[in-house]
Protein backbone atom coordinates (compact mmCIF):
# COMPACT_ATOMS: atom_id res chain seq x y z
CA UNK A 1 0.00 0.00 0.00
CA UNK A 2 1.44 3.36 -1.00
CA UNK A 3 1.49 6.25 1.37
CA UNK A 4 -1.23 7.97 -0.65
CA UNK A 5 -3.51 4.93 -0.55
CA UNK A 6 -3.10 4.66 3.18
CA UNK A 7 -4.19 8.29 3.50
CA UNK A 8 -7.30 7.55 1.49
CA UNK A 9 -8.15 4.48 3.53
CA UNK A 10 -7.43 6.07 6.87
CA UNK A 11 -9.02 9.48 6.45
CA UNK A 12 -10.98 10.14 3.31
CA UNK A 13 -12.88 6.85 3.23
CA UNK A 14 -14.28 7.06 6.77
CA UNK A 15 -15.29 10.64 6.08
CA UNK A 16 -17.12 9.58 2.95
CA UNK A 17 -18.84 6.76 4.80
CA UNK A 18 -19.89 9.15 7.52
CA UNK A 19 -21.40 11.52 4.97
CA UNK A 20 -23.15 8.67 3.22
CA UNK A 21 -24.56 7.36 6.48
CA UNK A 22 -25.89 10.78 7.41
CA UNK A 23 -27.58 11.17 4.07
CA UNK A 24 -28.98 7.66 3.98
CA UNK A 25 -30.67 8.13 7.34
CA UNK A 26 -32.34 11.35 6.26
CA UNK A 27 -34.18 11.12 2.98
CA UNK A 28 -35.65 14.59 3.42
CA UNK A 29 -32.31 16.25 3.64
CA UNK A 30 -30.66 17.68 0.58
CA UNK A 31 -27.00 17.96 1.47
CA UNK A 32 -24.42 19.13 -0.98
CA UNK A 33 -21.54 16.67 -1.15
CA UNK A 34 -19.07 18.83 -2.98
CA UNK A 35 -19.34 21.94 -0.86
CA UNK A 36 -18.41 21.49 2.77
CA UNK A 37 -19.63 25.02 3.65
CA UNK A 38 -23.23 24.55 2.51
CA UNK A 39 -25.41 23.38 5.36
CA UNK A 40 -28.14 20.80 5.05
CA UNK A 41 -31.68 22.03 4.56
CA UNK A 42 -35.09 20.45 4.89
CA UNK A 43 -38.61 21.63 4.25
CA UNK A 44 -41.95 21.38 6.01
CA UNK A 45 -44.97 22.34 4.00
CA UNK A 46 -48.07 23.64 5.75
CA UNK A 47 -50.99 22.58 3.64
CA UNK A 48 -54.65 22.07 4.52
CA UNK A 49 -53.96 22.63 8.20
CA UNK A 50 -51.33 19.88 8.27
CA UNK A 51 -47.54 20.00 8.77
CA UNK A 52 -45.94 17.75 6.17
CA UNK A 53 -44.09 15.58 6.87
CA UNK A 54 -45.56 15.35 10.33
CA UNK A 55 -42.29 13.90 11.64
CA UNK A 56 -39.12 15.13 10.02
CA UNK A 57 -35.76 13.52 10.82
CA UNK A 58 -32.63 15.55 10.08
CA UNK A 59 -28.96 15.61 11.07
CA UNK A 60 -27.58 18.17 13.49
CA UNK A 61 -26.95 21.48 11.76
CA UNK A 62 -29.91 21.24 9.40
CA UNK A 63 -31.93 24.33 8.65
CA UNK A 64 -35.63 23.51 8.45
CA UNK A 65 -37.90 25.86 6.55
CA UNK A 66 -41.67 25.93 7.05
CA UNK A 67 -43.79 27.35 4.22
CA UNK A 68 -47.47 28.16 4.66
CA UNK A 69 -49.46 27.15 1.59
CA UNK A 70 -52.88 27.80 3.16
CA UNK A 71 -55.18 30.79 2.73
CA UNK A 72 -55.21 31.05 6.52
CA UNK A 73 -52.29 32.15 8.71
CA UNK A 74 -50.40 29.60 10.77
CA UNK A 75 -47.44 29.52 13.13
CA UNK A 76 -44.75 26.99 13.90
CA UNK A 77 -43.91 27.14 17.58
CA UNK A 78 -41.82 24.75 19.64
CA UNK A 79 -43.87 23.21 22.44
CA UNK A 80 -40.80 23.57 24.67
CA UNK A 81 -39.97 27.12 23.72
CA UNK A 82 -37.00 26.29 21.50
CA UNK A 83 -38.20 28.18 18.42
CA UNK A 84 -41.12 30.39 17.54
CA UNK A 85 -42.15 31.69 14.14
CA UNK A 86 -43.98 34.91 13.57
CA UNK A 87 -47.44 34.57 12.09
CA UNK A 88 -47.01 33.10 8.62
CA UNK A 89 -49.51 34.38 6.10
CA UNK A 90 -49.97 32.65 2.75
CA UNK A 91 -46.61 31.68 1.17
CA UNK A 92 -44.59 33.11 4.03
CA UNK A 93 -41.67 31.10 5.40
CA UNK A 94 -39.92 30.51 8.69
CA UNK A 95 -36.52 28.84 9.11
CA UNK A 96 -34.73 27.46 12.13
CA UNK A 97 -31.34 25.74 12.32
CA UNK A 98 -31.17 22.78 14.67
CA UNK A 99 -27.74 22.70 16.33
CA UNK A 100 -28.45 20.06 18.97
CA UNK A 101 -29.67 16.50 18.69
CA UNK A 102 -33.07 15.85 20.18
CA UNK A 103 -36.79 15.60 19.56
CA UNK A 104 -38.56 18.88 18.97
CA UNK A 105 -42.36 18.82 19.09
CA UNK A 106 -44.06 21.93 17.73
CA UNK A 107 -47.54 23.19 16.90
CA UNK A 108 -49.54 25.99 15.35
CA UNK A 109 -50.55 28.33 18.17
CA UNK A 110 -53.53 29.52 16.11
CA UNK A 111 -54.78 26.02 15.34
CA UNK A 112 -53.32 23.88 18.14
CA UNK A 113 -54.68 20.67 16.64
CA UNK A 114 -51.89 21.08 14.10
CA UNK A 115 -48.80 19.43 15.53
CA UNK A 116 -45.49 18.14 14.18
CA UNK A 117 -42.11 16.90 15.32
CA UNK A 118 -38.54 17.46 14.17
CA UNK A 119 -36.13 14.72 15.20
CA UNK A 120 -32.50 15.88 15.10
CA UNK A 121 -29.86 13.15 15.12
CA UNK B 1 -84.73 9.88 -2.95
CA UNK B 2 -82.59 12.90 -3.22
CA UNK B 3 -84.63 15.29 -1.16
CA UNK B 4 -86.33 13.07 1.34
CA UNK B 5 -83.96 13.79 4.18
CA UNK B 6 -83.91 17.44 3.38
CA UNK B 7 -87.68 17.53 3.34
CA UNK B 8 -87.88 15.92 6.74
CA UNK B 9 -85.41 18.37 8.04
CA UNK B 10 -87.21 21.29 6.54
CA UNK B 11 -90.39 20.01 8.04
CA UNK B 12 -88.99 19.68 11.52
CA UNK B 13 -87.28 23.01 11.33
CA UNK B 14 -90.50 24.58 10.27
CA UNK B 15 -92.27 22.95 13.19
CA UNK B 16 -89.57 24.04 15.54
CA UNK B 17 -89.61 27.54 14.31
CA UNK B 18 -93.35 27.72 14.36
CA UNK B 19 -92.98 31.29 13.32
CA UNK B 20 -94.64 31.24 9.95
CA UNK B 21 -91.29 31.47 8.23
CA UNK B 22 -90.61 28.77 5.74
CA UNK B 23 -87.03 27.66 6.15
CA UNK B 24 -86.63 26.50 2.61
CA UNK B 25 -87.82 29.89 1.52
CA UNK B 26 -85.05 31.40 3.52
CA UNK B 27 -82.46 29.04 2.19
CA UNK B 28 -83.50 29.79 -1.33
CA UNK B 29 -83.14 33.49 -1.01
CA UNK B 30 -80.19 33.76 1.27
CA UNK B 31 -76.80 34.95 0.22
CA UNK B 32 -73.61 33.56 1.60
CA UNK B 33 -72.16 36.74 2.88
CA UNK B 34 -73.27 39.79 4.71
CA UNK B 35 -75.27 37.84 7.20
CA UNK B 36 -76.18 38.34 10.78
CA UNK B 37 -78.86 37.49 13.23
CA UNK B 38 -81.47 39.40 15.08
CA UNK B 39 -82.12 38.19 18.57
CA UNK B 40 -85.26 39.16 20.37
CA UNK B 41 -85.80 38.54 24.03
CA UNK B 42 -89.42 37.83 24.76
CA UNK B 43 -90.30 36.83 28.29
CA UNK B 44 -86.69 35.82 28.82
CA UNK B 45 -86.69 33.47 25.87
CA UNK B 46 -84.28 34.46 23.11
CA UNK B 47 -85.58 33.99 19.62
CA UNK B 48 -83.52 34.66 16.55
CA UNK B 49 -84.49 35.51 13.04
CA UNK B 50 -82.67 36.44 9.95
CA UNK B 51 -82.40 40.07 9.13
CA UNK B 52 -85.02 40.62 6.57
CA UNK B 53 -84.72 41.17 2.95
CA UNK B 54 -86.62 44.40 3.01
CA UNK B 55 -90.31 43.59 2.92
CA UNK B 56 -89.38 40.00 2.28
CA UNK B 57 -91.25 36.80 2.82
CA UNK B 58 -92.10 35.67 6.28
CA UNK B 59 -92.77 39.00 8.00
CA UNK B 60 -89.20 39.18 9.12
CA UNK B 61 -89.62 42.83 9.78
CA UNK B 62 -91.73 41.96 12.77
CA UNK B 63 -88.63 40.78 14.54
CA UNK B 64 -88.82 43.40 17.24
CA UNK B 65 -92.57 43.37 17.76
CA UNK B 66 -93.76 42.26 21.16
CA UNK B 67 -90.21 41.64 22.26
CA UNK B 68 -88.61 43.03 25.34
CA UNK B 69 -85.55 43.90 23.34
CA UNK B 70 -83.44 42.67 20.49
CA UNK B 71 -79.77 42.42 19.70
CA UNK B 72 -77.74 41.30 16.73
CA UNK B 73 -74.89 38.81 16.54
CA UNK B 74 -72.28 39.14 13.82
CA UNK B 75 -69.10 37.12 13.58
CA UNK B 76 -65.88 36.33 11.76
CA UNK B 77 -65.43 39.50 9.72
CA UNK B 78 -61.76 38.67 8.98
CA UNK B 79 -61.00 42.20 7.80
CA UNK B 80 -57.77 41.96 5.77
CA UNK B 81 -58.62 38.63 4.15
CA UNK B 82 -58.44 38.97 0.37
CA UNK B 83 -58.24 35.43 -1.00
CA UNK B 84 -60.57 34.01 -3.67
CA UNK B 85 -63.18 32.87 -1.14
CA UNK B 86 -64.00 36.58 -0.75
CA UNK B 87 -61.73 39.30 -2.15
CA UNK B 88 -63.73 42.06 -0.44
CA UNK B 89 -64.61 41.21 3.13
CA UNK B 90 -65.04 44.89 4.01
CA UNK B 91 -67.89 45.17 1.53
CA UNK B 92 -69.70 42.13 2.92
CA UNK B 93 -69.33 43.43 6.46
CA UNK B 94 -70.80 46.68 5.22
CA UNK B 95 -73.71 44.70 3.76
CA UNK B 96 -74.31 43.15 7.16
CA UNK B 97 -74.29 46.55 8.82
CA UNK B 98 -76.66 47.92 6.19
CA UNK B 99 -79.03 45.08 7.00
CA UNK B 100 -78.90 45.91 10.68
CA UNK B 101 -79.56 49.55 9.91
CA UNK B 102 -82.53 48.65 7.73
CA UNK B 103 -84.27 46.86 10.58
CA UNK B 104 -87.46 48.59 11.68
CA UNK B 105 -86.43 48.29 15.32
CA UNK B 106 -82.94 49.35 16.20
CA UNK B 107 -81.33 46.54 18.17
CA UNK B 108 -80.19 47.49 21.65
CA UNK B 109 -76.68 46.35 20.86
CA UNK B 110 -74.50 44.18 18.66
CA UNK B 111 -72.34 41.27 19.75
CA UNK B 112 -69.32 40.42 17.61
CA UNK B 113 -68.15 36.90 18.36
CA UNK B 114 -64.57 37.28 17.19
CA UNK B 115 -62.15 37.14 14.30
CA UNK B 116 -62.66 40.81 13.65
CA UNK B 117 -59.39 40.84 11.71
CA UNK B 118 -57.41 38.41 9.62
CA UNK B 119 -53.93 39.18 10.99
CA UNK B 120 -54.47 41.45 14.02
CA UNK B 121 -53.08 44.38 12.04
CA UNK B 122 -53.87 47.90 13.27
CA UNK B 123 -55.04 48.82 9.75
CA UNK B 124 -57.49 45.92 9.79
CA UNK B 125 -58.95 46.98 13.12
CA UNK B 126 -59.13 50.55 11.79
CA UNK B 127 -61.16 49.40 8.79
CA UNK B 128 -63.47 47.39 11.00
CA UNK B 129 -64.02 50.41 13.24
CA UNK B 130 -64.87 52.55 10.23
CA UNK B 131 -67.56 50.14 9.08
CA UNK B 132 -69.00 49.50 12.54
CA UNK B 133 -69.17 53.23 13.18
CA UNK B 134 -72.04 53.30 10.70
CA UNK B 135 -74.15 50.82 12.63
CA UNK B 136 -77.45 52.02 14.05
CA UNK B 137 -76.72 50.22 17.30
CA UNK B 138 -73.96 52.12 19.01
CA UNK B 139 -73.17 49.62 21.72
CA UNK B 140 -71.05 46.72 20.45
CA UNK B 141 -69.64 43.96 22.63
CA UNK B 142 -66.65 41.98 21.41
CA UNK B 143 -64.85 38.79 22.25
CA UNK B 144 -61.61 38.00 20.43
CA UNK B 145 -61.10 35.24 17.92
CA UNK B 146 -57.71 33.60 17.45
CA UNK B 147 -57.04 35.93 14.50
CA UNK B 148 -57.34 38.94 16.81
CA UNK B 149 -54.49 37.95 19.11
CA UNK B 150 -51.90 36.75 16.66
CA UNK B 151 -48.72 38.60 17.39
CA UNK B 152 -49.15 40.45 20.67
CA UNK B 153 -51.16 38.07 22.87
CA UNK B 154 -54.19 40.20 22.22
CA UNK B 155 -52.81 43.42 23.73
CA UNK B 156 -54.10 45.54 20.89
CA UNK B 157 -57.49 43.85 20.95
CA UNK B 158 -57.82 44.56 24.66
CA UNK B 159 -56.89 48.19 24.19
CA UNK B 160 -59.38 48.71 21.41
CA UNK B 161 -62.29 46.44 22.28
CA UNK B 162 -61.76 45.06 25.76
CA UNK B 163 -61.67 48.08 28.02
CA UNK B 164 -62.88 47.15 31.46
CA UNK B 165 -62.74 43.43 30.78
CA UNK B 166 -60.87 40.88 32.86
CA UNK B 167 -57.92 38.68 31.92
CA UNK B 168 -57.67 38.22 28.17
CA UNK B 169 -60.99 39.99 27.58
CA UNK B 170 -63.80 38.27 29.44
CA UNK B 171 -66.62 40.23 31.05
CA UNK B 172 -70.30 40.19 31.87
CA UNK B 173 -73.14 42.66 31.83
CA UNK B 174 -76.85 42.79 32.52
CA UNK B 175 -79.37 44.05 30.06
CA UNK B 176 -83.05 44.29 30.88
CA UNK B 177 -82.99 41.32 33.19
CA UNK B 178 -80.79 39.14 31.03
CA UNK B 179 -77.24 38.32 32.13
CA UNK B 180 -74.69 38.28 29.31
CA UNK B 181 -71.23 36.77 29.66
CA UNK B 182 -68.50 37.18 27.05
CA UNK B 183 -65.83 34.48 27.32
CA UNK B 184 -62.40 34.15 25.70
CA UNK B 185 -61.43 30.66 24.54
CA UNK B 186 -58.69 31.54 22.04
CA UNK B 187 -55.84 32.51 24.39
CA UNK B 188 -52.94 30.32 25.49
CA UNK B 189 -53.99 27.36 23.40
CA UNK B 190 -52.16 24.11 24.11
CA UNK B 191 -50.56 21.88 21.49
CA UNK B 192 -52.96 19.21 20.33
CA UNK B 193 -55.91 20.87 22.04
CA UNK B 194 -59.01 22.80 21.01
CA UNK B 195 -60.31 26.07 22.41
CA UNK B 196 -59.55 26.73 26.05
CA UNK B 197 -61.03 28.94 28.76
CA UNK B 198 -58.42 28.24 31.41
CA UNK B 199 -58.60 27.93 35.15
CA UNK B 200 -58.61 31.64 35.96
CA UNK B 201 -61.50 32.44 33.67
CA UNK B 202 -63.51 29.45 34.86
CA UNK B 203 -63.10 30.58 38.46
CA UNK B 204 -64.22 34.04 37.49
CA UNK B 205 -67.25 32.63 35.66
CA UNK B 206 -68.31 30.51 38.62
CA UNK B 207 -68.06 33.55 40.83
CA UNK B 208 -69.86 35.77 38.32
CA UNK B 209 -72.87 33.45 38.21
CA UNK B 210 -72.96 32.69 41.89
CA UNK B 211 -75.88 34.26 43.73
CA UNK B 212 -77.89 34.96 40.59
CA UNK B 213 -81.46 33.75 40.54
CA UNK B 214 -81.99 30.55 38.54
CA UNK B 215 -84.74 32.35 36.65
CA UNK B 216 -82.29 34.88 35.19
CA UNK B 217 -81.89 34.19 31.47
CA UNK B 218 -78.20 33.66 30.72
CA UNK B 219 -76.46 34.33 27.41
CA UNK B 220 -72.90 33.08 27.05
CA UNK B 221 -70.92 34.17 24.00
CA UNK B 222 -67.43 33.19 22.88
CA UNK B 223 -65.58 32.75 19.59
CA UNK B 224 -64.94 29.00 19.40
CA UNK B 225 -68.00 26.83 20.02
CA UNK B 226 -68.51 25.87 23.66
CA UNK B 227 -69.76 22.49 22.53
CA UNK B 228 -67.76 19.91 20.65
CA UNK B 229 -68.72 20.04 17.00
CA UNK B 230 -65.72 18.46 15.29
CA UNK B 231 -62.60 17.73 17.35
CA UNK B 232 -60.47 16.88 14.31
CA UNK B 233 -60.70 20.51 13.24
CA UNK B 234 -60.50 21.83 16.77
CA UNK B 235 -64.15 22.90 16.69
CA UNK B 236 -64.81 22.77 20.38
CA UNK B 237 -63.48 23.95 23.73
CA UNK B 238 -61.53 21.56 25.93
CA UNK B 239 -62.86 22.84 29.25
CA UNK B 240 -66.32 23.97 28.15
CA UNK B 241 -68.04 21.30 30.25
CA UNK B 242 -66.74 22.94 33.36
CA UNK B 243 -68.18 26.27 32.24
CA UNK B 244 -71.51 24.69 31.34
CA UNK B 245 -71.75 23.00 34.73
CA UNK B 246 -72.02 26.47 36.25
CA UNK B 247 -75.10 27.35 34.17
CA UNK B 248 -76.97 24.07 34.66
CA UNK B 249 -79.22 25.44 37.39
CA UNK B 250 -80.50 28.28 35.22
CA UNK B 251 -83.82 27.97 33.45
CA UNK B 252 -82.76 29.54 30.16
CA UNK B 253 -79.24 29.46 28.80
CA UNK B 254 -78.23 30.51 25.32
CA UNK B 255 -74.72 29.95 23.98
CA UNK B 256 -73.65 32.01 20.96
CA UNK B 257 -70.46 31.21 19.07
CA UNK B 258 -68.73 31.87 15.76
CA UNK B 259 -65.47 30.43 14.38
CA UNK B 260 -66.93 27.73 12.14
CA UNK B 261 -68.54 30.12 9.61
CA UNK B 262 -71.79 28.23 9.39
CA UNK B 263 -74.97 27.79 11.35
CA UNK B 264 -75.23 24.90 13.74
CA UNK B 265 -77.45 24.50 16.71
CA UNK B 266 -78.45 22.05 19.35
CA UNK B 267 -80.43 22.01 22.54
CA UNK B 268 -79.25 20.16 25.60
CA UNK B 269 -81.56 20.43 28.58
CA UNK B 270 -82.19 24.10 29.06
CA UNK B 271 -79.12 25.13 27.12
CA UNK B 272 -79.43 26.21 23.49
CA UNK B 273 -76.23 26.25 21.48
CA UNK B 274 -75.87 28.21 18.33
CA UNK B 275 -73.10 29.19 15.91
CA UNK B 276 -73.35 32.12 13.53
CA UNK B 277 -72.31 32.55 9.95
CA UNK B 278 -69.31 34.64 9.03
CA UNK B 279 -69.63 38.01 7.36
CA UNK B 280 -66.52 37.14 5.34
CA UNK B 281 -66.35 33.64 3.88
CA UNK B 282 -67.86 30.20 4.39
CA UNK B 283 -66.11 27.15 5.71
CA UNK B 284 -66.92 23.55 4.85
CA UNK B 285 -69.20 21.35 6.87
CA UNK B 286 -67.29 19.15 9.31
CA UNK B 287 -65.32 16.44 7.57
CA UNK B 288 -66.48 17.35 4.06
CA UNK B 289 -63.13 18.86 3.02
CA UNK B 290 -59.46 18.15 3.71
CA UNK B 291 -59.40 21.10 6.08
CA UNK B 292 -61.49 23.87 7.60
CA UNK B 293 -59.99 26.51 5.29
CA UNK B 294 -62.01 29.13 3.42
CA UNK B 295 -64.43 27.60 0.96
CA UNK B 296 -64.82 29.11 -2.47
CA UNK B 297 -68.23 28.24 -3.83
CA UNK B 298 -70.90 29.87 -5.93
CA UNK B 299 -73.67 31.30 -3.77
CA UNK B 300 -76.23 28.73 -4.91
CA UNK B 301 -74.08 25.80 -3.89
CA UNK B 302 -73.30 27.34 -0.60
CA UNK B 303 -76.95 27.65 0.22
CA UNK B 304 -77.35 23.93 -0.21
CA UNK B 305 -74.42 23.08 1.99
CA UNK B 306 -75.58 25.35 4.74
CA UNK B 307 -79.03 23.87 4.65
CA UNK B 308 -77.75 20.34 5.02
CA UNK B 309 -75.27 21.21 7.73
CA UNK B 310 -77.91 22.96 9.73
CA UNK B 311 -80.12 19.94 9.74
CA UNK B 312 -77.66 17.48 11.14
CA UNK B 313 -77.35 19.30 14.38
CA UNK B 314 -80.96 20.13 15.00
CA UNK B 315 -82.61 18.29 17.85
CA UNK B 316 -86.13 17.61 16.74
CA UNK B 317 -89.18 16.97 18.83
CA UNK B 318 -88.76 19.86 21.20
CA UNK B 319 -89.39 23.51 21.05
CA UNK B 320 -86.19 25.34 20.28
CA UNK B 321 -85.61 28.56 22.01
CA UNK B 322 -83.50 29.82 19.18
CA UNK B 323 -83.66 29.44 15.45
CA UNK B 324 -81.72 31.37 12.89
CA UNK B 325 -81.29 31.78 9.17
CA UNK B 326 -78.89 33.65 6.99
CA UNK B 327 -80.32 36.52 5.09
CA UNK B 328 -80.59 37.52 1.51
CA UNK B 329 -78.28 40.08 0.08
Amino acid sequence: MTKQNMWVAGFVAPLMIAILLLCAGSPNVMASNNDKASAATAAVKIDNFVFGPQTLTVPVGTTVTWTNSDDIPHTSVSTEGVFKSKVLDTDEKFSYTFTKAGTYPYYCTIHPKMTGTVVVQ
Amino acid sequence: MPDKKQDLIDQSLQDLNNDGVDRRGFLKCMAWAGTGLVWTMSGGIPVSRAFAKSGGKGSDNDAGKGADFSFVQISDSHIGFSKPANPDVTATLQTAINKINAMPHTPDFIIHTGDLSQLSKPSEFDTLDQVLKGASAKQIYFVPGEHDMLSDNGEQFLQRYGKGTKGTGWSSFDHKGVHFVGLVNVANLKAGGMGSLGHEQLEWLEDDLKGRSASTPIVLFAHIPLWTIYPDWGWGTDDSEQALSYVKRFGSVTVLNGHIHQIMQKVEGKVSFHTAMSTAFPQPAPGTAPSAGPMKVPAEQLQQVLGITDVNYVVSGRSLAIVDSPLAG
